[in-house]
């Protein structure tokens, strides 16, 4: 099983360390972690994807609401959330291949960052599976080097024809 | 004690002040302070009363600071003393222990103390100095990043940037310590930060400050499953934990206890709470519980555990652990529910409102059948003390300390051997009267924490049961006991070995004594008359009554060396990880 979290936390010196501490110090099966500004720059968006058994889930959500400087954990994996990642991905580009590969980047509309004599890099932008697309369908060609943020993610807002 | 224990309420940090402090305040608004006074400041307007710690170069501000005030300030030996003796002076009252210590090795020597009070839940607040904010991250002379190294054996921990944050975090911290679930907090002031004049008008305010929120009420729903749960069971147990010492909630469980017959166990954290010499109380439950403790939660078809962690030494086996029961929670931590085993019914919040909210909802339910069971458990396997040949039985020595305290002791232990043997032997009838490292198993804990406690309660009878192995970790600290005039009995059985682990290798590893058995130990009479005890000795059984009498009804601060053979074990012993019913009863090992 597999969960997103967002964890919001106090922007204090240090929190880092708190959070990844706790990753390490109990275990945890991060995937990945994706850490940023908020609308309120004393705030930061943390973004957990996280595996493991029911059980183990339900202590992460657990332990990182024992952290002092947490704010909220909100679990985001049943409300569909919007989510999103960025990645760079260089690929191979010599001699024949060179179109070829620029056929898969146009193909996938992805956007070319540098052009090198021998490589291309791109950068793509989407949900997780826009990168593993992009990753799959790069690979053939020789990936040289890529960098991947890690999921962000929000809950959806609510409907507006909800409120009263 | 009573008065003692509650935490002098005058104010927070930031609140009105009275009489003396108020015209500290005054002044402090007139006259801007440093960070050391600052510091100083802040822990006399909360009524700290003693600190423990040891100076050095990043802190020489701090203690110049003190030097002003009317603080008590213990001088330990070494800064891991310091800190057991932070630690058992909060277990002895419920108030946090304060610790002082440089930076670099100082801070690290906290290390030990930190983790102890972490895994126990101990309310301590540790001020560290270190190097100065321009130095910090360059490896200068005794610098160590204690703040990183403390993250995962702290409740919280603050490295000081900029000395306008640190009323606001000075406040946070001690708060924290007893917040909740209480646990250690430490504060790494960079010395700069200390001698750098602080304007009270000038703060940095926290933007998004912590909310220190009352514990949530209990959901009603989970309460009345709890109290359906109790009413419908037959044979339940009680599990105390830590948490009924912390919440002070022994005469509530008393009511709970005798309305609805139940048996009680309790941890070395909760012993005291419920009384030891009370029929229903079958005291330690897991690895070295009575049989009769074990055999009644095999037994029970409910389990409510109040404040506790289900530990491993508890429960061994999670398959086989109660097998007939349904299990029932309460904490105020949501992360201590289902952590180790599942649990049927989960109530989180405050133990004592729980507690008295759950006795409004029960009926008398009187149980004469379980009630029986569990004497004749109790009279069919009696935690009997086997018969003293030519050497003393450590399991009677610690018996007779206990017959001569009458109740009236905080009994300080170490950890081994002879920690299982005054869990056993000793009886507390009152929270906060037996302190141990339960949770980390620290060596060298008991001499500062008696040091502590003794601090604490200065008209109280003080003893502390320790061990040839244990004792050498702070024997250091008999300066301390010495040069503050505690009154502290040491009773030091001496078996020659480490013999909680020799018992291991007897059970487990064919009798291969690797590394257990001390070729070499000091006199420990002379040692403990060289540090300005009196001591003395005792081997044989007809002589330890008249010898604990000399040791406790004596005046000031005593030792004695109880001499017993090596091979005594702690019985009965589930090994680790097996059921409730496998027993090690004899001295072979086997059932
Ligand atoms: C700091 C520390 N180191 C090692 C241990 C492992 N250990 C647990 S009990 C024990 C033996 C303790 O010996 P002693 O204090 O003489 O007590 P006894 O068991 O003989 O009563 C040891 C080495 C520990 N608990 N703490």
């Amino acid at each position: 099983m597999k969960k997103i979290l967002s964890i919001m936390v106090r922007n204090r010196p240090g929190v880092l360390s708190h959070v990844a501490g706790l990753v390490t110090r109990r275990g945890y099966n991060v995937e990945s972690i994706a850490a940023g500004p908020t609308e309120n720059n004393e705030i930061t968006r943390i973004n957990l994807v996280v595996s493991g058994d029911g059980p183990i889930l339900e202590q992460v959500v657990k332990q990182f609401r024992k952290l002092v400087d947490v704010i909220r954990v909100d679990d985001l994996t049943n409300d569909e959330p919007v989510t999103g990642e960025l990645a760079l991905i260089t690929v191979r580009a010599e001699g024949l291949r060179r179109a070829e590969a620029l056929n898969v980047i146009n193909l996938l509309g992805l956007k070319l960052s540098d052009i090198k004599e021998d490589s291309l890099t791109v950068l793509v932008a989407g949900t997780a599976i826009n990168v593993d697309m992009a990753v799959n369908g790069l690979k053939p060609y020789g990936i040289l080097a890529m960098a991947r943020t890690g999921l962000v993610a929000l809950s959806r807002p609510p409907a507006p024809s909800q409120g009263s | 004690m009573k008065a003692k224990s509650k935490p002098s309420e005058k104010k927070s940090a930031a609140g009105a002040a009275r009489g003396p402090e108020r015209a500290r305040q005054t002044r402090a608004r007139a006259v801007p302070r440093n960070g050391a006074q600052t510091i100083i400041d802040f822990l006399e307007s909360v009524g700290v009363e003693v600190i423990f710690g040891y100076p050095g170069g990043a802190v020489i501000p701090l203690y110049d600071a003190l030097y002003d005030s009317k603080i008590k300030h213990v001088l330990a030996r070494h800064e891991q003393g310091a800190i057991h003796a932070a630690d058992g002076y909060a277990r002895s009252t419920g108030k946090p222990g304060v610790v002082f210590a440089t930076s670099g090795p100082g801070a690290t020597n906290l290390v030990t103390g930190l983790a102890t009070a972490h895994m126990d839940s101990v309310p301590v607040l540790a001020i560290t100095g270190q190097v100065s904010t321009t130095s910090l991250g360059s490896d200068s002379f005794q610098e160590a990043d204690i703040y990183g190294i403390s993250i995962p054996i702290t409740k919280y921990n603050y490295l000081v940037k900029d000395p306008r944050s640190l009323p606001g975090i000075l406040a946070e911290a001690y708060r924290l310590t007893a917040y909740g679930r209480p646990g250690p907090v430490l504060i790494d002031v960079p010395k700069d930060i200390q001698t750098t004049l602080i304007d009270p008008g000038n703060l940095l305010p926290d933007s998004v400050p912590l909310r220190f929120e009352p514990t949530p009420t209990p959901d009603l729903r989970a309460l009345e499953a709890m109290v359906e749960a109790i009413s419908i069971s037959q044979r339940p147990v009680l599990y105390l934990g830590g948490g009924a010492t912390i919440t002070n909630t022994g005469d509530d469980i008393v009511k709970l206890v005798e309305k609805a017959d139940m048996a009680v166990v309790a941890t070395l954290q909760a012993k005291g709470v419920f009384p030891d010499n009370h029929p229903l109380c079958l005291g330690l439950p897991g690895m070295h519980g009575s049989k009769y403790a074990n055999l009644a939660i095999s037994e029970s078809d409910l389990i409510l555990g109040l404040g506790v962690r289900f530990d491993d030494r508890v429960v061994g086996n999670v398959r086989r652990f109660a097998p007939l029961a349904r299990v029932v929670h309460v904490d105020i931590d949501p992360a201590e529910i289902g952590k180790r085993l599942p649990v049927d019914v989960a109530v989180i919040g405050d133990l004592g409102e729980v507690l008295s909210l759950a006795l409004k909802r029960l009926k008398d339910n009187r149980r004469p059948a379980w009630r029986e069971r569990v004497a004749d458990l109790r009279a069919s396997f009696p935690m009997a003390i086997p018969v003293a040949g030519k050497e003393i039985r450590p399991q009677a020595a610690i018996k007779a300390l206990s017959d001569r305290c009458g109740g009236k002791a905080i009994l300080v232990t170490d950890v081994g051997q002879h920690q299982m043997w005054s869990a056993q032997y000793f009886e507390a009838d009152k929270p906060r009267h037996f302190l141990s490292s339960g949770g980390l198993g620290t060596m060298g804990f008991g001499l500062p924490a008696a040091i502590g406690a003794q601090m604490a309660n200065p008209g109280k009878l003080v003893c502390l049961v320790t061990g040839d192995g244990s004792f050498q970790m702070n024997v250091q600290e008999l300066a301390t006991v010495t040069q503050m005039g505690l009154p502290i009995k040491i009773m030091l059985i001496n078996n020659g070995c480490l013999g909680m682990v020799r018992q291991w290798q007897q059970f487990f590893f064919n009798r291969r004594y690797s590394q257990t058995l001390f070729d070499y130990n000091p006199d420990f009479v002379e040692l403990a008359r060289v540090y300005g005890l009196k001591a003395e000795r005792v081997e044989s059984p007809g002589k330890v009554a008249g010898a604990v009498e000399r040791l406790v009804g004596g005046k000031g601060a005593a030792f004695l060396e109880v001499r017993v053979p090596r091979d005594e074990n702690v019985l009965p012993m589930i090994p680790a990880g097996m059921g409730q019913t496998d027993f090690f009863e004899t001295e072979e090992g086997g059932n």
